[in-house]
């Protein structure tokens, strides 16, 4: 039964919407504790009903592999820790409801069908599932004007690109004649398809993934979403849907084009290209964190782009392992902005950071590590998977662009290092007591150990990565 | 021959009527040209044999959906002039744009790419042949996946726009019927022992 999660995840969902009208708790206790456990239940459905090939069911619209298994594994897990980060956030800032935690199920069954998607048709909705949960997660403080902004502006660019990869779909649609990924790729292959129709279907499809991605120049809407939603929320969309959105990527553009590898690659050279210029440089003029992040992200989604531009098995495998990397260092770094705010107080200005040392030795070093690792300082995992990414790239004949990325990701470093500086050498300018749920302080310490620990044993993940993209590579 | 003449008044209405929504002045007569659209892609749906989609385009999108964007359109209060305000500067470099656009997906989406030669006709149905039944057929077996996501999708739909939209405010003077019917004589009533007024 290769969609078991799935299923399990909706029937639970229905029942947590049930539960939670009858609780009266102001914390919602249980409902956190029910989405939990259907979290845990569908790791272990996921786990227990993978295999290594690929499965199709449902009239080959679901697809199965270890892929999916991997990429969900780490929705799942990511969205759980992300949930117990949030937990007291969300309890001082009339964010704690029902509908946080259903929305949040939501988003990740939306994640799960985009993982598991064999048909454009799949893709599209479970795409659309998982925006439509999120867009309203962002509106959930009703009373706050950037949340609300912030909202409009997610859901009006989100609905443009949508329009945009439709277009494209059809165009796809239209050369090859089906929805069905591998039909697609065995009419591309067979030589049946218009050429022209299928690259004007593609820019489309590029573009539509440009504005998911938030890649350069599609990238507007990150900071201000990210900067004005809820911090909980900004974490939600920042780490998880991620992943999605790579598997979503690696199925159309690989799963279905990859005989068209030469006409797209083009397109997501000048994307990364772009992501990784406009995203260092831009980051270095924040003085807000949550905008810097936000422009971390997009030069982060440069480098994402570059694994994937090579178009080889190395350079998916080293994609997704940057992707999964990736989630791990948001999740501590929005987490610890999480940790340092408290009613009425949001730690999200560079000046907030200042002195941290002082004040809590432990979480200034968690925070070092994440920075190290995210500007790829080694000994962390960052640097592993900036490295990964940049070796696929050069195998493949992209020097000029590998010495941008080297250049870029220098200047990167600067940003990312004057945290730390903020952190160790500035005296604070804020003495308050650190906040926070003592699991959620835990947590957040395993969170930067983790970095560094996969920093030091990266193997491991990279073979699962290497292997599960070889079990689905449908497009070779 | 009767085909192509429906067919082409179909679209010219269809165009004309698209094209009325978005230069209209007034956002009712928008909303009512809409309605004209959607009649007229029903028609070009009918022509297709697809009768059961034509006629739930009328009823969900006509019936339904159009008369709820009415009332929203009424009841807020659209201002045209600051709408279309500065439209007049930035219109030759719009129409500029537009026209190369059109020229450029002209040339890679000509008719000779998606014309007959290209595609094949479908052949004609036999008499009796039930489009609903079909189309049920296929929804309830090969498309049910993808058909219980876009329930799923309906569901958080409505999960957000109660989510978003529901407040308790306390201070809203509402009646609680429940409450009211559960009062008892001794809550409303106080008795009093007055000293009597005559001495």
């Amino acid at each position: 039964m290769p969609a078991a999660a799935e299923i399990i995840l909706l029937c639970a969902l229905a029942v947590i919407m049930i539960v939670d009208l009858l609780v009266d708790d102001p914390k919602r206790f249980v409902t956190f504790m029910l989405t939990q456990i259907s979290l845990a239940i569908c790791l272990v459905a996921t786990i227990a009903t993978s295999s290594v090939a690929a499965v199709h069911t449902f009239d080959g619209m679901f697809v199965s592999d270890m892929m999916t298994t991997v990429l969900k594994a780490g929705v799942y897990v990511s969205v759980s820790i992300l949930l117990i980060y949030s937990r007291s956030y969300i309890e001082s800032r009339s964010l704690c409801r029902g509908e946080f935690y259903t929305l949040s199920l939501f988003a990740v069954l939306g994640m799960m069908v985009m993982i598991s998607a064999a048909n454009f048709l799949t893709l599209y909705l479970g795409l659309e599932l998982m925006s439509l949960s999120l867009y309203a997660m962002v509106a959930l403080t009703r009373d706050s004007a950037v949340a609300t902004e912030a909202a409009m502006k997610y859901f009006v660019l989100g609905a443009l690109a949508s329009g945009l990869l439709l277009y494209g779909m059809s165009m796809l649609y239209g050369a090859t004649g089906s929805l069905d990924i591998e039909k697609v790729l065995a009419a591309i292959k067979s030589g049946q398809a218009n050429p022209n129709v299928l690259v004007f279907g593609i820019v489309f499809v590029v573009a539509g993934l440009g504005f998911k991605l938030g890649a350069v120049p599609f990238h507007m809407w990150i900071p201000d979403v990210y900067h004005g939603s809820p911090t909980a929320v900004t974490l939600f969309i920042g780490s998880a849907p991620k992943l999605a959105a790579f598997a979503f990527v690696l199925r159309i553009l690989s799963g279905g084009l990859q005989p068209l590898v030469h006409d797209w690659s083009q397109m997501l050279v000048i994307l990364s290209f772009l992501s990784m210029a406009v995203g260092n440089i831009t980051a270095i003029a924040q003085t807000n964190l949550k905008r810097m992040l936000a422009y971390s992200t997009i030069s982060h989604m440069g480098f994402l782009l570059l694994g994937i531009l090579s178009g080889t098995v190395d350079g998916y495998s080293a994609a997704m392992f940057y992707v999964l990397v990736y989630a791990l260092m948001t999740l501590g770094g929005f987490g610890m902005i999480m940790l340092l705010s408290r009613e009425g107080f949001e730690a999200d200005n560079l000046e907030d950071f200042k002195g941290l040392n002082a004040r809590s030795p432990w979480n200034a070093f968690v925070m070092l590590l994440l920075m190290f690792s995210m500007a790829g300082i080694p000994p962390t995992v960052g640097f592993y998977a900036k490295f990964s990414v940049l070796q696929a790239a050069l195998k493949t004949g992209h020097l000029g662009l590998v010495i941008a990325a080297v250049i870029f990701s220098l200047i990167g470093a600067f940003y990312y290092l004057r945290i730390v500086k903020l952190m160790y050498f500035d005296s604070a300018s804020d003495n308050a007591p650190i906040a926070g749920t003592q699991d959620a302080r835990i947590l957040l310490g395993i969170n930067g150990l983790a970095v560094l620990l996969l920093g030091i044993l990266p193997q491991s993940l990279m073979a699962l990565c290497a292997r599960s993209i070889q079990s689905s590579m449908i497009g070779f | 021959m009767i085909e192509a003449i429906v067919f082409y008044f179909f679209a010219a209405v269809l165009i004309g009527a698209s094209f009325a929504v978005i230069t209209v002045k007034n956002p009712v007569h928008a909303a009512l040209f809409l309605v004209l659209a959607f009649f007229s892609a029903s028609g070009l749906w009918l022509l297709l044999e697809a009768e059961f989609l034509a006629i739930v385009l009328v009823l969900v999108y006509v019936g339904a959906v159009m008369v709820l964007f009415l009332f929203v359109v009424m009841m807020l209060d659209i201002n045209i002039a600051r709408l279309r305000e500065g439209i007049w500067a930035w219109l030759p470099f719009g129409a500029l744009l537009a026209i190369v656009m059109v020229i450029e997906m002209w040339i890679v989406l000509g008719s000779e790419r998606f014309g007959l030669a290209g595609t094949i006709a479908p052949e004609g149905h036999p008499a009796g042949y039930s489009n609903t039944k079909e189309l049920g057929m296929l929804l309830y077996t090969h498309y049910v996946y993808p058909f219980e996501i876009a329930a799923v999708i309906l569901l958080v739909a409505i999960v957000s726009a109660i989510a978003l939209t529901m407040r308790r405010r306390k201070d809203t003077k509402s009646q609680d019927a429940s409450a009211q019917l559960a009062a008892r004589r001794e809550e409303r009533v106080r008795m009093v022992s007055m000293p009597s007024g005559r001495k």
